[in-house]
């Protein structure tokens, strides 16, 4: 009995480690059991990143790890140990908006903005891989974003008004 | 909020460690490694293994090398899969069809061979399944697509399973007593609950892919363009003379019983033909033929029985070269190679 109670205090202990978030190196604790989302939202406060289904069907969790975009609701917080993770909210800098930010504002391409953090952060690993991508590029790269509101066309525009502010501007 | 349950976690660095983990812990232990499929199962309480051994800084399992064969890494993602340019026809066109972008991007191949059975009774969280009083997969005793069936019926819902067998891939699994090699059909049992004949402490460490110079193809149906599991899955594969003499073929099922299987008396009755519209309308209902869907994915069963040999039909036509991206996109809403990427 002392053995298995002295087994389940070991594993209901919380792992300590230090994460790479937005370009920052931040020490959290947390239950093993965390996913990354959970963690982003609840130990690190931030709360751009959306929860939907947590089960991988709707995108709005995307985040980019290491570059790609992964869904924060099924990767371990502790797989992310020595990890960059970028979130929506490293992506305006000094107060100014990302293209992306802008265009989708400018556009119409969000309404009620609950899978724009997740459309935001897949658009731009698509143009930091492809920087003039065509339109079915762009669609096929959010197929695993699900909009309710806008019917993908003003996203689909923003995007590719992005690129091309993107390219203008280098 | 449907939170994971507890667990620990360990992060071998060799498969030697990961099988003696698993060897040492028994059942309880379970794999991780994209996680795509586990970690979605394990919010609804389908497993809740006390131990998880993650993969992910397991060495070796992401190598690629190409020698008389191409074997792949079970650890390679399927957007690593999908940018290797010697994989063929039929397994690209599977790997691209799985899931979404993101999902490719954590799922491995391993995981996608390994991937769970499915069921409308066991997909469901945890509570929508005590309403029903739970069901034989899981917690329950009786099978609610069956009820007369002492087996459980749940689907095989793999897409690159098919398409690899087709192509004649083996795998290899290393266990703590040693290592084997087999055929990928070999390493499926058609029983929902039992699916894989991997011991417990075996890991599948790599796929290999043997290059014959066939051609091959997927076909897959399923509700939405954008992503979904197949309802069915056909993949064919063949070589050919040069007068368009079938030499051997391949045809594989998924998504049609508890497994991915290989109809052998199809490949046969095409070996030494021509595939004419005729001999391809016969050797589709031969594979049809062996189809058995149940009523426990989406769609109608009727119709997914009915559609089967169009399948089969598109498939070989496909491989017999005539031009079938009208048919592509209006089944799937999928184009192989167009747009190029797909990574
Ligand atoms: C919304 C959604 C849509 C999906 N659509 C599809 C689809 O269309 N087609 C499809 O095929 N899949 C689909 N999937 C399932 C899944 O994403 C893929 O099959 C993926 O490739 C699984 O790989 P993974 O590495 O994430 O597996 P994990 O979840 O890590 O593992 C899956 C299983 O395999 C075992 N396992 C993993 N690696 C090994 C190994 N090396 N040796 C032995 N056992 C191992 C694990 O223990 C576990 O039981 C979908 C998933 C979601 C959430
Ligand atoms: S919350 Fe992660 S995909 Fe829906
Ligand atoms: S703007 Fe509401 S879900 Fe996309």
């Amino acid at each position: 009995m002392g053995a298995a109670r002295g087994r389940e205090a070991l594993l209901r202990r919380n792992v300590q480690l230090r994460l790479h978030v937005n370009g920052e190196a931040v020490e959290v604790s947390f239950p093993p059991y965390k996913t990354l989302l959970e963690v982003l939202r609840e130990d690190l406060g931030l709360t751009g990143t959306k929860h939907g289904c947590e089960l991988g069907e709707c995108g709005a969790c995307a985040v980019l790890v290491d570059g790609e975009p992964q869904l924060a609701c099924l990767v371990l917080g502790l797989e992310c140990e020595g990890r960059s993770v970028e979130t929506v909210e490293g992506l305006a800098q000094g107060g100014t908006l990302h293209p992306l930010q802008a265009a989708f504002a400018d556009l119409g391409a969000a309404q009620c903005g609950y899978c724009t953090p997740g459309m935001l952060m897949t658009a731009k690993a698509l143009l930091e891989r492809e920087p003039a991508p065509s339109r079915e590029r762009i669609r096929e790269a959010i197929s695993g974003n699900l909009c309710r509101c806008t019917g993908y066309a003003q996203i689909v525009e923003a995007i590719e008004a992005a690129a091309r502010a993107m390219r203008e501007r280098a | 909020m449907m939170r994971l349950p507890w667990f620990e976690c360990r992060a071998p660095r060799t498969v030697a460690e990961a099988a003696a983990i698993l060897a040492a812990e028994g059942p309880e232990a379970m794999l991780l490694a994209g996680g795509t499929d586990l970690l979605p199962n394990m919010k609804r309480r389908h497993q809740t293994p006390r131990l998880l051994v993650c993969l992910r800084r397991v060495e070796g399992l992401r190598k690629v090398s190409n020698g008389a064969a191409l074997t792949l890494g079970a650890g390679l993602t399927l957007t690593e899969v999908l940018r290797e340019p010697r994989i063929p026809a039929g397994l690209r066109q599977a790997a691209a069809q799985v899931a979404t972008v993101h999902l490719r991007n954590m799922g491995t191949l391993g995981g996608n061979l390994c991937l769970d059975t499915r069921c409308t009774y066991y997909n469901q969280t945890y509570e929508w399944r005590r309403a029903i009083g739970f069901c034989l997969k899981k917690d329950g005793e009786i099978c609610w697509v069956a009820t007369a069936s002492k087996r459980c019926v749940a689907v095989s819902s793999t897409d690159t399973a098919p398409a690899l067998i087709a192509l004649g891939a083996r795998v290899r699994l290393v266990g703590a007593a040693g290592e084997r090699e087999i055929a990928l059909e070999d390493l499926y049992r058609n029983d929902g609950i039992d699916y894989l004949a991997r011991r417990p402490d075996e890991l599948l460490t790599e796929v290999i892919v043997p290059d014959r110079g066939w051609r091959s193809t997927y076909w897959k149906l399923r509700r939405r363009g954008a992503f979904d599991f197949p309802v069915l899955g056909v993949a064919a594969a063949a070589r050919f003379a040069p007068d368009g003499t079938v030499l051997e073929a391949r045809i594989a099922l998924g998504a049609a019983a508890s497994r991915p299987f290989l109809v052998e008396k199809a490949g046969a009755f095409l070996a030494e033909k021509k595939l004419t519209d005729e001999v391809i309308a016969e050797a589709a209902a031969i594979a049809a033929s062996r189809a058995k869907p149940m009523d426990n994915t989406d769609l109608d069963l009727y119709w997914r029985k009915d559609v089967a040999d169009d399948f089969v039909g598109y498939a070989l036509r496909d491989l017999r070269g005539d031009d079938m991206r009208a048919v592509r996109l209006r089944t799937a809403r999928y184009l192989p190679g167009e747009p190029p990427g797909l990574s």
